[in-house]
């Protein structure tokens, strides 16, 4: 019998495998079809201070092996998320989840931090500051080492739970940032969100997208975010979440010899709705067939 | 608006694909189809090619045998012109909420508009078995584009047609078709149309919106749009929407 647990900051999953926000929503469409409690944990719909419906339609444009979206951080606000979704996912996943926290505004990430730091469900807060969608917040603290440190560092003060810090891949160095949230006192980091991107309708001659441009996702960023997983793990000492194109049990497996602890799966949720579990379920197979005990063991493998 | 559906993956089989008009199909599939509950909802469909499922709304269905009907507009509904008989796809099934049937009345009007039409067929279906008389306005902008007459004639329906050139039928828009004494409105095509219809309509009614979809079951918000009743997701609480709760 293979070993596919990990532990991430003081949590113990079943596996690594671990929906990443904003693809798995909280839930409940996902429980139509299978128990969910075979995921490692899951990562919700990023949460706002106040309601958000984000930006007009369309949002999503398809590319090439991938897909890019303008969502826009809609959701229905912290308190809702606290009296409403919560309670409702406490019913249908009985482990530690990820509550992933947005924000505009430094004291906009700490009042929802503080709020969910109280709630029992949530295992490790994602301090989302790398949204691409929305204009004066997410991605403007997640471009700058500095002020990627500074929220960190606000966040930790009203935090007890691990706090891990989501990455922006369009920046010239991500390491540097890592290595920023680091020194202030994150407790991990995830990465990447979406990168940047755009299509033009050529028989409309406008952009697809009514924000113009969008985060890309899908199996044609795996390379980019594998190498961005690789350039951080050489550059901190904190657990990495590794996420952007995993398709795959293989995947999964290469994002953790590149360095991630944990590995989320985001756009291939949306294409098969049942991809976590095909990805859980063929974990075991594929480490018998590599030799892998305990997949705990591979991660950073591939570093020299 | 109804109870909580469940959709379900599955491979189905291509039975027929065949051309019905002005670059619009018609294609026939077996496999499971008990997700599908109500006309008016859709399946999404995932192609070799394209990253992202294509969302087809379903004009018919029994117990294993489904029938869509495609307007080739792209990359997705190119390669499926090429899909022959026996090729093997897969599908998800029973997603968004269809229409309500049992706010029609007895005369309700089902106006559809191009790639609006194929939902109306299996609604009209099932209005007639529940005894009901439905009334059909068929709208499209040239002769070539005109399918689906003889099928609705099929079930003893005699649809009128509208056609923006006037080369057959009523000349203009559906709206020009639309005679008083109806007891519901049922209405799909594209959105230009659905706010004419919602507009000249002068009863209550039902009306199918359209979106560029992510997930397609409504995990994504890639296409929620804002009603009276604030967000909703075309893809999952709708695609049917009832007229008191459209903003446009």
């Amino acid at each position: 019998m293979v070993d596919t647990s990990v532990k991430l900051l003081g949590l113990e999953l079943d596996n690594p495998v671990i929906p990443a926000s904003g693809t798995f929503g909280y839930g409940r469409e996902f429980t139509e079809l299978y128990d969910i409690n075979i995921l490692g944990s899951f990562s919700f719909k990023g949460t706002t201070r106040e309601p958000r419906y984000g930006n007009p339609l369309p949002r999503i444009a398809e590319t090439a092996s991938g897909m890019l979206n303008s969502v826009g951080l809609q959701n229905p606000g912290i308190h809702s998320v606290i009296n409403k979704e919560l309670p409702e996912l406490a019913k249908v996943f009985h482990k530690p989840v990820i509550a992933n926290i947005s924000g505009f505004s430094l004291d906009e990430y700490v009042y929802c931090c503080q709020l969910i730091d109280k709630e029992p469900q949530v295992g490790i807060i994602e301090v989302n500051i790398s949204c691409p969608n929305v204009h004066g917040g997410g991605l403007a603290f997640g471009a700058d080492p500095v002020a990627a440190g500074e929220v960190t560092a606000a966040v930790k003060e009203v935090t007890t739970k691990p706090v891990v810090m989501k990455l922006s891949p369009n920046v010239t160095s991500i390491a540097d940032v890592a290595l920023a949230c680091q020194k202030n006192g994150a407790d991990g980091v995830s990465l990447i969100n979406t990168l940047m991107g755009m299509r033009v309708d050529i028989k409309k001659r406008k952009a697809i997208l009514a924000n113009l441009t969008g985060g890309l996702s899908g199996p044609a960023v795996f390379p980019v975010a594998l190498r961005m997983v690789w350039q951080v793990y050489e550059a901190v000492n904190i657990p990495i979440i590794g996420m952007g194109g995993v398709s795959s049990a293989e995947d999964v497996i290469e994002m953790m010899l590149a360095g991630a602890t944990a590995v989320q799966v985001g756009a291939a949720n949306l294409v098969d709705p049942y991809a976590c579990k095909n990805i859980v379920e063929a974990l075991p197979g594929i480490m018998e067939e590599l030799g892998i005990e305990k997949l705990v063991d591979i991660i950073g493998g591939a570093h020299g | 608006m109804g109870k909580e559906k469940t959709m379900k993956q599955g491979m189905f089989e291509v039975l027929s694909n065949v051309p019905l008009a002005d670059k619009t199909w018609e294609m026939t599939l077996a496999g499971d189809t008990s997700a599908i509950t109500a006309p008016g909802q859709f399946v999404n469909i995932r192609l070799e090619g394209c990253y992202l499922r294509r969302p087809i709304s379903v004009c018919d269905w029994q117990e294993g045998q489904l029938t869509i009907i495609y307007k080739v507009v792209g990359k997705g509904t190119e390669i499926m012109v090429n899909l022959a008989p026996g090729g093997r796809l897969d599908i998800l099934t029973g997603l968004g909420n269809g229409y309500d049937l049992s706010k029609s009345g007895d005369m309700p009007l089902l106006i559809g508009g191009g790639a609006g039409v194929p939902p109306m067929y299996g609604l009209a279906k099932r209005l007639l078995a529940q005894g009901k008389k439905p009334r059909v306005i068929m709208g499209f902008n040239r002769e070539n584009e005109i399918y689906y007459v003889n099928k609705f004639g099929e079930l003893g329906i005699e649809p009128v047609v509208t056609t923006a050139d006037g080369s057959v039928g009523v000349k203009g828009f559906v709206t020009d078709a639309m005679e008083p004494g109806y007891s519901y409105t049922y209405c799909c095509g594209p959105e230009p149309m659905l706010k004419a219809v919602y507009n000249a309509s002068t009863t209550s009614g039902q009306y199918s919106f359209e979106s560029r979809m992510g997930c397609g079951f409504g995990a994504c918000m890639g296409c929620s749009c804002q009603t009276k009743y604030g967000s909703m997701r075309i893809c999952k609480d709708g695609p049917v929407l009832e007229k008191e709760v459209i903003v446009w």
